[in-house]
């Protein structure tokens, strides 16, 4: 990037949706007038200090936050380079960085006077922060997951349950995000009148690519604030795991402007990106045009979308929200990746130095984050957003141990 | 004057509305596909949509995202979907034919590329779900210099504002969807069909073709009451699943049905 000519992150997306080539509104003509409505209301309600008020009590207040900055003193010994910080988004109600944005789209819904939310979820977690929030306004819930999911995430579809949603299991295609993403707007289009559809993550047409990243913001705007307050200074670094990548965007988008803060996008690296079996677009994708948006996908030649591989369900998806394309494309953000073995180790160095377990996905972003730490001085500082718990998790790690619980 | 224009004329002259069947190429296996095409001919019909099998057909339901699954499982591309239409056209230079799928495998492709090769096949329009008026402002002139028509969805939800942005882009022929909802849904309801289409038509000139929710030679003939043309896909499509081990009786069928929504219409 050249200082002569810095770049306006404030202006995109574009009127249309658009970040550089990437994002808009690729969906099909019924969905069109619904998703011009939500724009009109999601303008209105945006700037209406009333609507911001109450979604910030609720995150105050029903959320837990702010979320701490933890410095983790321990790892930082053990990994011995940068300090290493832990955004704490894991202290969510939910567990995860998931209920930012359920809370922001439930208030919508609310809003826009409809009875039923619907959602697609890959972990679970997307899923069970929108019963949640559904089960507190007294909506109608139903949520779409992938029959393999729902066989790897048996206590999350559970909570939903409890919950008061009924989770569908999506057969076709993979059985996974991918999937359920397509039944839920399959749900959409047909009971458009009624239903208000919370997608998880900040990728699908336009507006949602852009009112998640809004609603995921916080996130870092507390990082920011917070590391300026313990550690008096900017971090170098930041490090977030990117599946559709709402906690990474979150994270991101307020330090863009600093351009001293380096920033690395941390994507599923499977059995290795040399072997195909993956989850990483950005790394080994190319652009295309899936679930209502342009972006990195995984797909083969022909355009068919091709399955992934991730241990970790919640990044188990062929594609990635449009402004990270856009990132990655101008150089502002690296995309790197971890693999499963990778993720796994990170996973048990945390539980057992800082006695913090992660959820699989953010294991990912502490793998790297360590490597990076491990080759940055002492005097530097990297965030890590530890974006979920790994309760959820511990059948899938007991598995890999040999374990049955 | 193009394939489309010169059919849609020459019902209008006759007094007839235009039935389209839809299939989905390669299903269930791509030697079926031919065959298929020239038998819905013979059966009767004017135009024929000619699906792009994809792996994530947002907009279908179960029963075309099955026909597009057993396409797939022999790996039939777009490519292959080209050569389908340039072999159909070695013995049929009169019926168009429609592209109709996904926008991801024409984008792999290159609409430059594709543009040239569908209107070298002797494909005459394309209809890709997932591209709006809005997206489309690059490709319907590309489309346009090689004599393809873009052919747009309107629905229940489109208003006359949309209507009209989408019919200043549109050629060929408009496809209205009948109903909220996916491919093979329930029954559509002719009265609001026929309302809609009275509101379209102060705003476009174009053809009108009405599908999702056809399945028989009564409600063919009713909507071919109020439109310009009758699509018909899902209950087609059944007939290649019903009859997965048999696609001599699949193609019966389908004959079969597509016969009786002619003598239907025209009656």
């Amino acid at each position: 990037m050249s200082d002569s000519n810095p770049i306006d992150y404030s202006a995109v997306p574009d009127a249309r949706g658009h970040f550089g080539p990437y994002g808009g509104r690729f969906v099909s003509e019924t969905l069109m007038d619904a998703l011009d409505e939500l724009e009109r209301v999601y303008r209105k309600l945006s700037a209406d200090p009333e609507f911001q008020a109450e979604f910030d009590r609720d995150l105050a207040h029903y959320v837990g936050r702010p979320s701490p900055l933890y410095f983790a003193e321990h790892l930082t010994d053990k990994v011995g380079g940068a300090k290493i910080y832990l955004k704490r988004e894991d202290l969510n109600h939910t567990g995860a960085h998931k209920v930012n944005n359920t809370i922001g789209q439930a208030l919508l819904a609310k809003f826009m006077g409809k009875p039923r939310v619907i959602a697609e979820t890959g972990a679970g977690q997307h899923g069970v922060a929108t019963a949640t929030v559904a089960a507190r306004l007294g909506l109608k819930c139903q949520v779409y997951m992938g029959a393999e999911d729902v066989r790897r995430q048996a206590l999350n579809v559970y909570r939903m349950k409890l919950l008061g949603a009924e989770v569908i299991p999506v057969t076709s295609g993979s059985r996974t995000l991918k999937d359920a993403m397509n039944e839920a707007m399959r749900d959409w289009v047909t009971n458009i009148d009624d239903t208000f559809y919370i997608i998880g993550t900040v990728a699908g047409p336009h507006p949602y690519p852009e009112l998640v990243r809004d609603f995921q913001c916080v996130i870092g705007r507390e990082a920011r604030q917070q590391c300026l307050e313990q550690a008096g200074r900017l971090p170098d670094a930041l490090v977030a795991c990117v599946g559709g990548g709402s906690n990474a965007i979150g994270l991101f988008h307020p330090f863009l402007n600093d351009e001293s803060v380096r920033m690395y996008g941390v994507e599923a690296g499977g059995l290795g990106i040399e072997t195909g079996e993956h989850a990483a677009p950005l790394s080994a994708g190319k652009p295309g045009v899936l679930h209502g948006n342009r972006t990195y996908l995984m797909s083969d030649e022909a355009g068919q979308i091709i399955e992934t591989h991730s241990v970790s369900a919640g990044l188990d998806y062929p594609g990635v929200g449009p402004e990270h394309s856009w990132l990655k494309d101008i150089g502002r953000v690296d995309y790197v990746d971890a693999t499963d073995d990778e993720a796994l180790h990170a996973f048990r160095e945390l539980t057992r130095v800082e006695g913090i377990m992660p959820a699989l996905e953010s294991s990912h972003a502490v793998a790297y984050g360590m490597k990076l730490a491990a080759r940055m001085s002492p005097d530097q500082i990297v965030v890590i957003n530890l974006s979920g718990r790994g309760d959820k998790d511990i059948h899938t790690v007991a598995g890999i141990d040999g374990i049955s619980i | 004057m193009s394939r489309i224009e010169a059919r849609f004329s020459a019902l209008q002259a006759a007094g007839r509305k235009a039935l389209i069947p839809y299939i989905t190429a390669g299903d269930p296996n791509p030697a079926v596909t031919l065959p298929l095409m020239h038998d819905l001919v013979a059966a009767g019909a004017d135009v024929i949509e000619l699906g792009i099998p994809f792996s994530d057909p947002m907009a279908d339901g179960p029963v075309i995202q099955l026909a597009m699954e057993r396409a797939l499982e022999h790996h039939v591309s777009l490519s292959q979907v080209l050569e389908m239409v340039r072999q159909f056209r070695s013995r049929d230079n009169e019926t168009p034919v429609v592209l109709m799928g996904y926008l991801n495998p024409i984008e792999k492709m290159g609409y430059e590329q594709f543009a040239k090769s569908a209107a070298e096949a002797g494909v005459d329009g394309v209809l890709t779900v997932d591209l709006p008026p809005e997206e489309a402002t690059d490709v319907v002139p590309l489309f346009k210099a090689r004599g393809l028509d873009t052919i747009f969805l309107l629905a229940p939800t489109t208003t006359a504002e949309r209507a009209r942005l989408i019919c200043e882009q549109a050629s060929g022929y408009v496809y209205y969807v009948s109903l909220k909802g996916v491919t093979g849904s329930s029954a559509l309801n002719v009265t609001d069909v026929a309302e809609k289409l009275d509101m379209l038509r102060t705003v476009t000139d174009l053809p009108i073709g009405v599908g999702f929710g056809i399945r028989d030679g009564e409600s063919a003939a009713a909507v071919a009451g109020v439109a310009d043309g009758v699509v018909v896909g899902s209950v087609l499509v059944n007939q290649i699943a019903a009859n997965a081990d048999n696609p001599d009786k699949a193609r019966e069928a389908i004959a079969a049905i597509v016969a009786d929504m002619r003598s239907s219409m025209d009656r």
